[in-house]
């Protein structure tokens, strides 16, 4: 059985899709709001099949499958090093930017089937329709308007006030617009941290992303600028999906919808944020929730 | 006194016994490099006038002067910037940027590293066969240019490569994450960001290129000119062929420069001629001083208005 537009008709093991949709949907069956019918259950968006990754011998990622939930948030926590950021990071295929790193598996986008980490799909492509903001805001030394309209300019659109129009909503979609529209032309650099974390998520947005995965973003910010960011992270689940990845497990709790937890390479346990949090399926859930390690 | 006063003491005091040998020698230094200053402000001011930056050299001391070592100077270094800085801020780029690392890309850097270090004659004797006689150049501005600026090269390949290894990897991810192609990235990106160090490079390197008289001797610069290139597009005389100069004819003219010019003079008898070559000295100097002037300017307006 497979659900109507999902687009999974035509991928080569539409049972395997199956099942993993059927951990999705056995998460949010638990969810009051959807036994009681008032919702119906999403789609997925990115299907991650015994994903691995390898820097060089290493391997930082051990055959991890995880449903990507459309326009929810999914939440990767775990200790350092346990290969999250890494996971985060085959979404775009940032690993391709350096030497000796090795995928398999495959990371299966909807509705267009396209397998990410296939060696034949372009990363570039990749990187134009799934968004990435960084751990350390990193807007580019250029001025507030052009560090959003860099990624509408890298797509070749040449129009002026069509530029200028997705700008300005990409800013106001990062809730940044009443603090920056007096000032576009001004150095990015002049805003503060959470502002140009802001900044960054526009930029990330301005594109019309599918997906947008956050790695760590409020690591480098003060309580007040993290409680914006977070604010955001959740409004814009209704426009894209989103995918963070995050330390601090109070945020997971806190923003996402569908929480997974890693450990030393693994997927340990997927579900519902609140099933996570409240009554981890495993032991070392409940140990890392409980901050007995990590 | 504790022992523990007592090495505290001994501390203390070879402290303040390096800080009075570092100043002492700082002051050495500066006093040797003023007394040369100051020596060649004696001998030569008295020369310097605005005839003598406009005439041309003259067997009489009194009347002679460095109009056409000027102008030489002046079209030599641009023949340098226009091939040292396309040549030199590529192969930077192609190095940091593009190359893998691996046993061959190691031995190119190896090399550009001494070739910063190759005597200037050697560049000198190298063009003589290369430029002069197999691409039959002659012993022209094109020539020279061309010899100063393999001089510079590895200068500028070296500074090119210092500025883009200075920006962040954290800037570089942002703008592969946005989707940019590897010359997007150094288009939009690194070059602009590095504008700043690679500019401090190529002035830097000019400056030293502008001082340089032993490969221009071996390539054949001559010591006398009484004349000036053809300037661009302007009337060429009857006897000539008449109509104008090309624009690119001054390449092929025969050229004298200021270190050349100096050279010169100061291997004639005569204190007047010493007087000369002092007062082309000063000129020699201050031009350096400018370009070097310029580069701290265009470092520190460039580090104004980039930050990361």
């Amino acid at each position: 059985m497979v659900t109507a537009g999902l687009g999974t008709m035509d991928c080569p093991d539409a049972q395997q899709v199956e099942v993993r949709e059927a951990a999705l949907r056995e998460a949010w069956a638990a969810w009051p709001e959807v036994a009681s019918g008032r919702h119906a259950p999403p789609p997925i968006k990115a299907d991650v099949r015994s994903l691995s990754f390898w820097y060089g011998k290493v391997q930082a990622v051990k055959s991890v499958s995880i449903p990507i939930a459309d326009r929810r948030v999914t939440a990767l926590i775990g200790p350092s090093g346990c290969g999250k950021t890494t996971l985060l990071r085959c979404f775009n295929r940032m690993h391709d930017l350096y030497r000796n790193t090795r995928y398999e598996g495959q990371i299966v986008l909807h509705p267009s089937g396209t397998d990410i980490i296939d060696r034949r799909v372009n990363p570039i492509e990749m990187r134009m329709r799934i968004g990435m903001v960084f751990q350390k805001p990193n807007p580019f030394p250029k001025s507030i308007f052009e560090n959003v309209a860099f990624g509408l300019r890298m797509k070749g659109v040449r129009g002026r006030s069509e530029i200028a129009d997705r700008v300005e909503a990409a800013i106001k979609a990062a809730a940044l617009w009443d603090e920056v529209s007096d000032r576009l032309r001004k150095p990015a650099y002049d805003l503060s941290g959470g502002q140009q974390q802001r900044l960054c998520i526009a930029r990330a947005l301005a594109t019309e992303p599918e997906m947008v995965l956050f790695d760590e973003p409020t690591s480098a910010l003060d309580p007040v600028a993290t409680a914006r960011i977070e604010e955001l992270v959740q409004s814009l689940k209704e426009r894209v999906t989103v995918l963070i990845v995050t330390h601090n497990m109070q945020q997971a709790g806190r923003v996402s919808d569908f929480t997974a937890f890693m450990y030393l390479g693994e997927m340990v346990e997927f579900d519902r944020t609140e099933k996570v949090f409240q009554n981890p399926g495993k032991q070392l859930t409940e140990q890392y929730i409980s901050g007995r390690f990590g | 006194m504790t022992p523990l006063e007592r090495t505290i003491r001994f501390r203390r005091c070879q402290d303040a016994a390096f800080q009075v040998l570092g100043a002492s020698l700082t002051v050495v230094a500066l006093l040797v490099l003023g007394a040369l200053v100051l020596d060649l402000a004696k001998t030569g001011l008295g020369r310097l006038s605005w005839s003598f930056l406009t005439s041309f050299p003259s067997r009489k001391a009194e009347q002679a002067g460095i109009a056409s070592a000027i102008v030489g100077s002046f079209y030599v270094m641009i023949v340098t910037a226009f091939t040292a800085i396309p040549l030199g801020v590529a192969a930077g780029v192609y190095l940091e940027e593009y190359s893998r690392r691996n046993w061959f890309t190691a031995a190119i850097e190896i090399n550009i590293a001494n070739l910063a270090g190759v005597p200037s004659i050697v560049y000198g004797l190298m063009a003589l066969s290369l430029f002069v006689y197999t691409f039959g150049l002659g012993e022209s501005i094109l020539a020279g240019g061309l010899t100063l600026a393999l001089l510079i090269l590895p200068i500028v390949i070296v500074a090119t490569r210092e500025a883009l290894r200075s920006i962040p990897l954290h800037i570089r991810e942002a703008a592969y994450a946005m989707g940019a192609t590897r010359w997007q990235v150094v288009r939009h990106h690194l070059l602009p960001y590095s504008t700043g160090g690679i500019a401090t490079g190529v002035i830097i390197a000019l400056s030293r290129a502008i001082g340089e008289t032993a490969p221009l001797i071996t390539i054949g610069a001559l010591t006398f000119i009484a004349f000036l290139p053809p300037t661009p597009l302007t009337p060429r005389p009857e006897e000539d062929g008449g109509g104008l100069y090309g624009p690119f004819e001054w390449l092929d003219s025969g050229f004298t420069v200021l270190p050349i010019q100096m050279f010169n003079w100061v291997s004639r008898p005569g204190e007047a001629f010493l007087a000369n070559a002092a007062a082309a000295g000063i000129v020699l100097i201050v031009a350096t001083l400018g370009l070097n002037a310029l580069a701290i300017v265009v470092r520190s307006r460039m580090r104004r208005r980039i930050r990361w």
